[in-house]
């Protein structure tokens, strides 16, 4: 099974982010690197990505056959998605464990998400 | 690639690997080696045609690459130095002796996770590339490289062997073997997969090892039982999707799309199994799919037989999945308030507690029942927490249906 782990920037996360000395903060991107080596030498990494600043973002759409763009985020979006891991794993537990890992859980939440699985169907 | 050349090689890996292992011992030098012939071979035949003996070929390539493997390795350099320098071996030295089912056992070791035993059992004794994995499972190709190399490495520090376990061990680990084999059938048996171009199909796959394996233990029934269950569930492929990819349930389906030799084929051997083996959970399911395939249309089913089966199945191999399939059979044969009682009882279990199953169950038996508006909570319920999308839609639409019309008759349950 696949499990999306999602690591989310709020409003909360960011005060803590605030609140962290540089070593505190170096050990953060370290714990995220190291994360993600141990994933692939296990074979449980699919991928993992951070993700830029929001205000980065394009928001597309396609009317009449025209692609249109626009520049994101809204105004009112106080969360964003601010990085991810796709692992496989056997159960739901190892993502939670897995997850648990992640930097950001010592501070705040971190989201798992199984993936839609199309292959159960009808057996 | 021609498809024959393919196959040969496919048929093939699993003999050159156990010929490898069996004279130098080392299974993941010897693995990748196989490998490298593998591939060469798909290169040069093609261009210049079959050898006389192709799997003597195939040895002599790998024996040499392993050679080549081995010598680089400059730990054993020196005990190298103090022997001498292997010679590659003639064609064909070893006796034809069988590995397969050895291959098997080692690649389903219970060292390994499952993740791993899948990509190994497909790598070593499919014969498959690391990159076809890779694009039949929708992971990166250096993920599938992760965890074969990882496989090899536990196999080696677990102390497992390549030869026979003893026979007091053999129907643990053969066990083992199927669930690995039904893994592989699982993740291929996807509405997409017929679609998705240069996709290993994994079903096809996973009957040809079933197959490959019921050849070397022709007498144990749940071998047997599994390949039988993979071959009647198959058969029900071209009938399970429209060509927009939306799913057709059981009921629905149109019956003279199922491939009928598969299901001939699939009937004789559970018939064979259930009169000779000892009986286990994989020919229970394949029995019931035998009397699914035998009823003309969905209204022939001989429910009063599959709820039987499910009982049996209940006894040897309870489960959530068997308890809430039972509910279904119940259903049909004693009307859906008295099975709604039943899978009231049923949720108790943890396992079903809030589980999508149970709540697409229960909405199947409310629409049944004709309570509409509970059908329709029901059904929405389990749309949103189903983990399959074919069937989230499946649902989505059940509830609609209910919602627009009072006439129209719901499906028995989706699944068998």
């Amino acid at each position: 099974m696949k499990y999306l782990i999602l690591i989310h920037s709020n409003p909360k996360s960011r005060a803590v982010w605030e609140t962290l000395t540089d070593e505190q903060r170096h050990a953060f991107g370290k714990g995220h690197m190291e994360l993600s080596a141990a994933l692939a030498e296990s074979g449980e990494l699919v991928v993992s990505e951070g993700l830029v600043d929001p205000s980065l973002a394009k928001w597309v759409s396609v009317r009449d056959d025209r692609t249109l763009t626009s520049d994101g985020p809204f105004a009112e979006a106080k969360e964003h998605l601010a990085g991810f891991y796709l692992v496989e794993c056997e159960s739901y537990e190892r993502a939670v464990e897995i997850a648990a890992r992640a930097p950001d859980a010592l501070y705040g939440a971190v989201e798992v998400r199984p993936v839609l699985d199309m292959s159960t169907w009808d057996l | 690639m021609t498809p024959s050349v393919e196959d040969l090689l496919r048929d093939l890996a699993p003999q050159v690997l156990g010929a490898l292992v069996r004279r130098y011992g080392g299974f993941d030098t010897c693995e990748d080696a196989a490998q490298e012939a593998l591939l060469a071979a798909a290169l040069q035949w093609p261009e210049e045609g079959l050898p006389d003996n192709p799997r003597g070929w195939l040895i002599t390539v790998a024996s040499r690459r392993r050679t080549e493997l081995w010598r680089t390795d400059t730990a054993r350099r020196r005990r190298e130095e103090n022997l001498a320098v292997q010679a590659p071996p003639a064609p064909e030295p070893l006796p034809a002796v069988d590995d397969t089912l050895a291959l098997f056992l080692l690649c389903c070791h219970p060292a390994l996770t499952g993740v791993s035993q899948v990509a190994l059992t497909l790598r070593a004794v499919g014969g498959l590339g690391t990159g076809e994995i890779a694009r039949a499972f929708l992971v990166p190709e250096s993920t599938v490289g992760q965890r074969i190399s990882r496989a090899k490495q536990r196999i080696r520090a677990s102390g497992a062997e390549f030869r026979m376990p003893p026979p007091e061990e053999l129907p643990e680990r053969v066990a083992t073997v199927l669930r690995v084999l039904y893994l592989i059938f699982t993740e291929g048996h996807t509405a997409s997969s017929g679609t998705a171009l240069n996709r290993v199909d994994l079903t096809t796959e996973a009957i040809r090892l079933t197959r490959q394996l019921h050849t070397r233990l022709p007498d144990d029934g749940e071998v047997t039982g599994l390949l039988a269950l993979m071959l009647l569930t198959d058969a029900r492929r071209p009938a399970r999707t429209l060509p927009n990819g939306a799913l057709v349930p059981l009921a629905e389906q149109d019956r003279s799309r199922w491939d009928a030799p598969a299901i001939t084929e699939g009937k004789e051997l559970i018939t064979t199994a259930l009169a000779t083996a000892r009986i286990g959970p994989y020919q229970l399911q394949a029995a019931i799919a035998a009397v699914h395939a035998e009823a003309a249309t969905s209204e022939d089913t001989d429910w009063y037989q599959i709820l039987g089966l499910y009982t049996l199945l209940d006894s040897i191999a309870p489960g959530p999945m068997v308890s809430l399939n039972r509910v279904v059979a119940h259903a049909m044969v004693h009307g859906p308030h008295a099975a709604l009682g039943q899978l009231a009882e049923a949720e108790r279990d943890p396992a079903l507690a809030g589980h999508h199953r149970v709540h697409a169950v229960r909405a199947h038996l409310l629409d049944q029942a004709g309570e509409r508006d509970a059908a329709r909570e029901a059904y929405l319920l389990a749309a949103r927490t189903t983990l399959s999308l074919p069937e989230q839609r499946y649902l989505e639409a059940r509830a609609r249906a209910v919602a627009d019309s009072g006439t129209d008759r719901p499906s028995t349950g989706g699944q068998d």
